[in-house]
């Protein structure tokens, strides 16, 4: 963990909590009492099966989706009772960055990232504006792809400019959904490496989605293990897998194999 | 039971449903309301900054240009046909010299207008259905609204009002694409010179003619872009949800386009004979 001395986590301000959150889709309960809180300058991977309901948590902590029950507590604002304009301007401070990429299929990759900034910071000159596109770019390795099309990239090229998206509005806050799935080992390892590098740069706190130990531990200050619509264990990557917790157990031990597998073959 | 009415996406809806009458009506009035709070909220919207003028002009200009050709060879086509299956009843009264004033009033009142909106449900209605259709199940609504752009605003206000501004415009053309091939029919059987053509069709059509006419036109336009940014914005995800948003956006706004043709009609009728 040097990493850790690189940046700091200020345990006396909380940049998110939430407490008691319920949601659920006609007859499927998804979260039943999610409680939760991300310190300033922390990263939390949020680990957890497919369809447990990790996307519904972030979406719900940017308001895109309505919580049943809860409190959703986002810079000190509860999300859910924000007027529109309100809503906006807590958006600009945190970053999202979605399972699917999103990437606007009918513009560029240069308008792609340009969109957000000429929408909603109106005073910026177009020089400006380049210099923030192509420093994105840069950190994310792909500035010789500026012009082509999101159709044309591959899909971890796709994922790369989504983070470069989420970057471009210098938010406090960024929520990664699942940034390395479907990425080889290399390219995982350098988005692993970027998302810490923000985290260092600009003193960004972060919740990272992942089903992938490798970036839950490289990443995450702390990891959060997501079990039938609750956190069961938050703590640091070897307090969490250190638990007794079959469930636990057997997430990292199937994992494990997985990776003992891949380095066989 | 209020929870049906309330919440037009359904995305809070708990536990077992129970109806208000059957299923299929529920859900039938539900999808009334959805609309009509889709169509306040289009009027509410379009008044408030900011407004995208630009996005407007680009979307116009697609608009006209996907459908320009088709309604260039269709509008003259129809002009030709109905001339040709008109003249033998005309011919029987030997009013062929009534020609022009009759494809005059059939084109500008009717045809015109109703042949640009119904190719244009079918062209521009489907694009929309389907490219905002596309754009909710891949997630591209959401970034927006996350990158605190109000997409309803970027996307559907800026769609419906090109589609209003554009379709009466299309709509004027087709109706001189049609007269035209209706003089080319009438010039090469009897011989009639451009300007009588001309004169005569235009003798028998008033200026509430020409008025109602446009005022269709925007009513055709505002109901195939309201229609298309709904079905798209409603669409289910999956790419199946994206084909039936372009197909429901077609059907729903032939329909609706049909019904407002005779309420107009009839509206016009009165303050004619009034
Ligand atoms: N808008 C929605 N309407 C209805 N059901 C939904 C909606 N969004 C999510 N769900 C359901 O909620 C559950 C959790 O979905 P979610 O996308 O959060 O899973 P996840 O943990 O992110 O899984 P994955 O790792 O595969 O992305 C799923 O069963 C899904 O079907
Ligand atoms: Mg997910």
């Amino acid at each position: 963990m040097k990493e850790q001395a690189k940046h700091q986590i200020n345990l006396e301000e909380s940049v998110i909590a939430i407490t008691g959150l319920e949601k659920s889709f006609d007859e499927l309960d998804v979260l039943k009492g999610v409680d939760f809180t991300l310190y300033r300058g922390e990263n939390v991977a949020v680990l957890g099966k497919s369809g447990s309901g990790k996307s519904v948590l972030i979406k719900i902590m940017v308001g895109l989706l309505r919580p049943d029950a809860g409190q959703v507590w986002v810079l000190s604002k509860e999300v859910n009772e924000l007027k529109r304009k309100e809503l906006d301007a807590l958006r600009l401070r945190v970053g999202f960055l979605f399972q699917s990429s999103a990437l606007y299929d009918s513009m560029d990759v240069y308008q792609n990232l340009s969109f957000p900034l000429v929408m909603t910071k109106k005073q910026l000159t177009k020089k400006e504006v380049d210099q923030e596109v192509y420093e994105a770019l840069d950190a994310v390795g792909l500035t010789e792809k500026v012009n082509e099309m999101p159709a044309d990239l591959s899909g971890g090229q796709r994922k790369r400019i989504g983070i470069a998206r989420t970057l471009i509005l210098k938010p406090e806050i960024i929520l990664y959904d699942e940034p390395t799935s479907g990425l080889d080992p290399i390219t995982s390892g350098e988005i692993n490496n970027l998302i810490r590098e923000v985290q260092e740069r600009y003193n960004t706190s972060s919740v990272i989605i992942t089903h992938d130990l490798t970036c839950s531990k490289h990443t995450g200050d702390r990891i959060a293990m997501l079990l039938d619509g609750k956190f069961i264990k938050i703590g640091s990557f070897e307090n969490v897998f250190a638990s007794k917790d079959e469930a636990i157990k057997s997430f990292y031990n199937y994992n494990f194999i997985q990776e003992s597998h891949a380095r066989i073959s | 039971m209020s929870c049906h009415f309330s919440d037009p996406l359904n995305m809070n809806t708990t536990g077992s449903r129970t109806y208000l009458f059957t299923k299929g009506i529920d859900s039938f009035l539900k999808g009334v309301t959805d609309a009509s709070t889709f169509t306040v909220r289009f009027f509410k919207e379009s008044f408030l900054p900011p407004f995208h003028f630009h996005e407007v002009i680009n979307q116009s200009f697609e608009i006209g240009l996907k459908s320009l050709s088709l309604i260039t060879v269709t509008g003259f086509i129809i002009g030709i046909v109905f001339t040709k299956q008109s003249r033998p009843s005309l011919e029987d009264f030997g009013a062929t010299s009534w020609l022009p004033s009759l494809m005059g009033i059939a084109i500008i009142r009717a045809l015109g207008p109703l042949v640009t909106a119904l190719i244009c449900a079918g062209k521009v209605g489907s694009s929309i259905g389907a490219e905002i259709g596309s754009m909710k199940v891949t997630e591209q609504i959401e970034a927006m609204e996350v990158s605190a752009i109000n997409p309803f605003k970027y996307l559907i206000v800026t769609r419906v009002f090109a589609t209003t501004l554009t379709i009466p415009v299309l709509s004027l053309y087709c109706i001189c694409v049609g007269l035209f091939g209706s003089y080319i029919n009438v010039h090469a059987q009897e011989a009639t010179g451009f300007v009588t053509f001309y004169h005569n069709a235009f003798s028998s059509v008033s200026f509430l003619d020409i008025n109602t006419s446009v005022i269709k036109s925007i009513v055709y336009g505002l109901t195939i872009g309201l229609v298309g940014c709904y079905k798209g914005y409603n669409a289910r995800k999956g790419t199946r949800g994206v084909g039936r948003a372009a197909n429901q956006a077609v059907i729903v706004s032939m329909f609706l386009i049909f019904l407002e043709e005779i309420v107009i009609v009839q509206i016009t009728n009165w303050i004619r004979y009034y």
